[in-house]
């Protein structure tokens, strides 16, 4: 009898046990969080999108004026690439800084491998690439860039991406380089890197197709974009959208323009004209300029929702506080929207049905429906900038 | 509402001919524009310059970086930017004290 009475009694104390345990030992997924960058303070969220949440706060990032984010396989960790060369690894679950390391004096950017136990780090001081290990932030290569004429540094490097192979892809801003790094032979740490030279003037950033085929970098030194196929390589770089403004003078940019992904929407591609307040459409077949879509800024981000039917496009300042949305057939304007003073960022919820958008002077983060185009929740965040969801972890190129 | 004849408006042209100079001169923004321009400074230049002024597609501009370079060509290098770099003209948002200010307040030394 007496054993009859126990087992409940224990069972229930047991139960009340792991329920009033740690809240970190609850089981849950990571495919709906994501982190926000807060600008200023060097401090990220932790939110979560089924319930538009904020979780935590995680702070000590350092310097986190410019940052992105990419994610592990597992989409558990973050890994977050700050201005001032610091590479810290985030535990969305343990919701606290995994390792964090300084790699670099200056950096821009960074990538992970496709098998996710690589991680690359693009860097203007010293100019260069390193790459370390993603589960233990160990340096596996260091990668000077190609030396400036007069000897004083090393080219800065930007738009640095994953690409299929074990590669990474990589542009030269000052002396005008796209390389491929080649981690695929597994019996060396030394990568295999192809050089292309003469690209083209002073590339700004890059973007990939989604599978992997295409590499972009956008010009800043003159207009057009640099074009590499890594399905064929050894055809070179080609030039896209060469002289897309011929004989106009161009507007001050007042903020660099980023690529992010791939827009590319009916055939088509959606790039930020540099130094005009245009949308530039290229015609995926042919490569050609299709048209041009005149907008109420110069774009920072042009962004395609999931499914490619609306472009999002945000803007420099002084007219960063619109957000013009763009129908990707008909190429016009359907809605300018306000969220407020400095939009800096959006990110689509996995499949395309909510926005959110960081309006840094608000210090909001702002959840928008893109069927009605409204304004639906406001998250608080001091000073928000970038916005990384966890389905980054799965595509090519993020 | 009222309008002006053409004596007032010559007496308005008169003062303003009379206190424009002196504006230019003392230059200094009020508190409101100080505000704007702080947030600028930090945010906007910040955006390549890092918002410590540490540098990253633009140079680094704290007051060591900026230590003995003339003052007015710091200035020129904001109102008619940088030709062959990503520094653009400001000189469709900011007036040439504004810019001058902005440097003031670089030399000092800036923190966000």
């Amino acid at each position: 009898m007496k054993k009859i009475f126990l087992t409940p009694l224990l069972a229930l104390s047991l139960t009340a046990c792991s329920l009033s345990g740690t809240q970190e030992s609850a089981l849950r997924g990571t495919g709906d969080l994501g982190v926000i960058i807060e600008r200023a303070d060097g401090n990220v969220l932790i939110v979560e999108h089924s319930n538009n949440e904020i979780l935590a706060r995680v702070e000590g990032l350092g310097d986190l004026s410019h940052a992105s984010v990419v994610f592990s396989r597992d989409a558990r960790y973050g890994y977050v690439f700050g201005r001032d060369g610091g590479l810290t690894k985030i535990d969305l679950l343990k919701q606290r800084i995994d390792k964090r390391i300084i790699q670099g004096g200056n950096s821009i950017g960074g990538a992970i491998s496709e098998d996710g136990r690589l991680i690359a780090v693009g860097n203007y001081e010293p100019g260069g690439v390193k790459v370390f290990t993603a589960d233990t932030l160990e340096l596996v290569a260091d990668i000077p860039a190609t030396a400036l004429a007069d000897g004083s540094k090393n080219s800065r490097v930007v738009g640095m991406t994953d690409a299929p192979g074990q590669k990474f892809m990589v542009s030269l801003f000052d002396t005008g380089e796209i390389w491929i790094i080649d981690f695929s032979d597994k019996t060396t740490s030394e990568p295999q890197i192809t050089k292309f030279e003469n690209i083209g003037k002073q590339p700004y950033d890059s973007m990939l197709t989604p599978e992997g085929r295409y590499y972009m970098a956008g010009l800043f030194g003159e207009d057009g974009l640099a074009m590499l196929d890594l399905w064929h390589p050894e055809k070179g770089v080609t030039r896209v959208l060469d002289g897309y403004g011929k004989g106009e003078q161009p507007l001050p940019v007042y903020k660099m323009p980023h690529l992010e992904g791939w827009t590319v929407a009916d055939d088509k591609v959606f790039v930020p004209a540099v130094g005009r307040h245009e949308v530039l459409v290229i015609d995926q077949k042919t490569w050609q300029q299709k048209d041009r879509i005149e907008m109420i800024g110069q774009p920072v981000f042009v962004m395609a929702r999931p499914d490619a039917r609306q472009i999002w496009v945000n803007f420099a300042v002084p007219d960063n506080q619109y957000v013009q949305v763009i129908d990707s057939e008909t190429a016009e304007i359907i809605k300018t929207i306000e969220p407020g003073p400095g939009v800096l960022h959006m990110e689509f919820s996995p499949r395309g049905e909510q926005i959110w958008i960081s309006v840094r002077d608000r210090n909001e983060v702002q959840i928008w429906d893109t069927a009605t185009l409204e304004h639906l929740y406001t998250l608080e965040a001091d000073s928000p900038s970038g916005i990384f969801f966890t389905n980054r972890a799965h595509r090519i190129g993020l | 509402m009222s309008t002006f004849n053409k004596r007032q408006i010559r007496r308005l042209v008169l003062m303003a001919s009379f206190f424009v100079p002196l504006l230019a001169q003392a230059g200094t923004p009020d508190a409101n524009r100080q505000a704007e321009l702080k947030h600028l400074l930090i945010q906007d230049c910040g955006s390549c310059h890092g918002l410590r002024m540490k540098g990253g597609l633009g140079p680094a501009l704290t007051p060591d970086d900026l230590a003995g370079k003339p003052k007015e060509s710091l200035v020129a290098t904001i109102i008619h930017g940088r030709h062959g770099t990503a520094m653009p003209p400001w000189s469709a948002l900011l007036t040439e004290n504004e810019a001058e200010w902005l440097i003031d307040q670089l030399l000092q030394g800036v923190s966000p």
